[in-house]
């Protein structure tokens, strides 16, 4: 397939998108679209999105798709899945949905190892509501609600949604973090964790992705901040799951 | 699925076992809890009753996820359904928020403890406000208030066919003593009364006809907002006349009327009774349907009664500013409205509704 031809996934009716020039919502949803395609799974597909950016993409796939609350698209595709075993559930949310207003949600569906795909975008920012901390705001960071730059001494260090999850989610459980300036990498990392799924486990994939307008970038600022700046505290790669629950402690009767 | 009620039983149980029972009864799928009093037993009898009926449970993290993963369950097809109260119930706002506007048939079964926030476990009446109108909306929602058990068992399973019939979330309201205490009641199967399969299909993905659909419930426009919300509002005025209900004891030439509704409907109802027994000539009305209300029957309840209105309930007015609202609509003269929810209002247009 060409960089420039749609997947097949893709509700052409809905293009162009509605993401800002230069966002990386378009990329990381390019690289979900192809992995659809790939595994040929969009038939089985119910695809849900957060509030906050993300929820531009409600109609961005030619498959049943949902938009929640914000935080909530976790939970409401762990009922749909319980109800529904065969469906294969993809949760599509930001870095505020899923490691502040939801973070219960996530840390639950991984620890009870719901078949369900989730999927972050991390652009250090919300970014709908006009560019305040995320979570994922790096130290120094400028942002509306850190015009100063974020301070650790005020709020801490930037949250690692994989590294934290590995800690805690189920051993079957696949955990990654991928980026928007690679692209092939990060469809192939979502593929793998759609086939988690399938196999009837949880899979999570952090995509580091851009925010130029909130961010006040131009492209080049914009491809700098995100790979020199956020790939070197964010490492993308695979996390291995499980590491504090591999010890199965089951009371016997 | 295995039918949980053969025939008629008469049984004697627990309000919150009687919840358990009616879901099973009317063949509900899915329950999603989260603990908290006084209706944890709903959980703990659909828990251990579920497995043996092929129906599913998952205890989850929160009220918020309880209620958006039965909304889940719900969007697959599934019969599903929660329970909670207090606390539990202002969070619950939420997943009914998102309901109401996406017409999603949540069922909840609300079991009121005293408030505001955690104050007791033991019950109250307070959750009406809640009930009939939380949430950032116009409450458009369908709320029994029961008041024995065997209208908690009636009831839970009516509210499965009306929220998917209607596609407003639906609201079983009892309380912590009707949750807690034993009483008899009668246990059926609803399709040997006249009752079908709830008519449930999936809303989005497998086994759905049709082409593929696209769900939202946020508009970029206040227009896209008010059309929405007036075809719900039309479908929800359409829709009250075919469910709203009531008991009324009584007759014309009443000197008063006595209005409560739930448990306290009981004590009022024995109240009424002795009063008539010494020649007292005091009417009774006990609203089932809190929302919509039946505004129309307990007008004419009133004027049967002359005039004279004694609202009872264990709350501060809560159903009192109910009724309030149905006298206000009666005395259609003087309360005259503008009402245009989720857009603006000018002056021409604010000038143009005063009458002549
Ligand atoms: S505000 Fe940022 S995240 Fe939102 S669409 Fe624009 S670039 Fe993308």
């Amino acid at each position: 397939m060409s960089e420039l031809s749609m997947p097949r996934s893709w509700n052409r009716e809905s293009k162009p998108h509605r993401f800002c020039p230069g966002c990386g919502h378009g990329l990381v949803l390019k690289a979900l679209g192809e992995a659809l395609d790939q595994l040929q799974l969009s038939r089985r597909t119910v695809f849900a999105c957060d509030i906050g950016c993300s929820l531009l993409a409600w109609d961005f796939f030619d498959v049943d798709s949902l938009q929640t609350h914000h935080g909530r698209t976790i939970p409401v595709m762990v009922g749909l899945k319980r109800a529904q075993p065969e469906q294969v559930a993809v949760a599509y949310t930001g870095d505020g949905g899923g490691y502040a207003i939801g973070l219960q949600h996530l840390i639950s569906a991984a620890v009870r190892d719901d078949a369900i795909t989730v999927i972050l975008v991390n652009n250090t920012t919300y970014a709908m509501t006009g560019g305040q901390m995320a979570p994922t705001t790096l130290l120094g960071q400028k942002t509306e609600t850190t015009p100063f730059g974020r301070d650790r001494e005020e709020t801490g260090l930037p949250f690692k949604g994989p590294e934290a999850l590995a800690a805690l989610a189920s051993p079957e459980a696949y955990i990654a973090r991928g980026t928007v300036s690679k692209i092939k990498p990060l469809t192939k990392l979502l593929v793998k964790a759609l086939q988690r799924q399938l196999e009837g486990h949880f899979s999570f994939v952090e995509a580091l992705s851009t925010c130029p307008t909130n961010w006040r970038t131009n492209a080049r600022e914009t491809w700098g901040f995100l790979e020199q700046v956020m790939s070197s505290y964010y490492p993308v790669g695979e996390f291995p799951a499980g590491a504090g629950a591999r010890e199965e402690a089951q009371l016997t009767s | 699925m295995k039918e949980a009620v053969e025939g008629e039983k008469r049984a004697f149980m627990s309000g919150n076992e009687v919840v358990a029972w009616a879901a099973l009864a009317a063949g509900a799928d899915f329950m999603y809890g989260y603990p908290i009093t006084p209706q944890n037993e709903i959980m703990h009898y659909w828990r251990r009753l579920a497995p043996e009926y092929g129906r599913g449970f998952l205890q989850t993290e929160d009220e918020l996820s309880a209620g958006f993963a039965t909304i889940g369950g719900i969007l697959s097809g599934k019969v599903a359904f929660s329970a909670t109260a207090g606390p539990g119930t202002v969070l619950f706002q939420e997943p009914l928020s998102m309901a109401e506007m996406m017409r999603i048939p949540l069922v909840v079964v609300i079991q009121q403890r005293g408030g505001p926030s955690t104050a007791t476990v033991i019950y109250s009446q307070q959750e009406v406000t809640l009930a009939c109108f939380g949430g950032n909306g116009e409450g458009l929602r369908l709320v029994y208030s029961t008041s024995s058990h065997q209208e908690l068992y009636d009831y839970t399973i009516k509210a499965f066919h009306r929220a998917w019939r209607y596609r407003f979330p639906t609201l079983v309201l009892g309380d912590g003593y009707q949750a807690k205490m034993h009483e008899a009641l009668t246990l059926y199967n609803p399709q040997e009364r006249g009752w079908g399969k709830v008519p449930a299909e999936p809303i989005l993905g497998l086994d759905r006809k049709g082409s593929v659909r696209h769900l939202r419930n946020t508009f970029s426009v206040e227009e896209e907002l008010a059309e929405t919300l007036r075809r719900s509002l039309a479908d929800y005025r359409k829709a009250a006349e075919e469910l709203v209900e009531y008991e009324f004891l009584g007759e014309w030439g009443g000197e008063l009327l006595v209005v409560a509704h739930g448990i306290v409907g009981r004590a009022a109802r024995a109240a009424v009774r002795g009063l008539r027994a010494e020649g007292r000539r005091v009417n009774f009305f006990r609203p089932i349907t809190l929302r919509p209300f039946p505004g129309q029957a307990f007008q004419e309840a009133l004027r049967a009664s002359g005039g004279a209105l004694l609202v009872v309930e264990s709350a501060q007015g809560q159903l009192g500013r109910i009724i309030k609202e149905a006298l206000a609509e009666e005395e259609s003269g003087s309360f005259q409205t503008l009402y245009r929810p989720g857009v603006g209002i000018t002056a021409e247009e604010i000038m143009e509704a005063v009458p002549l």
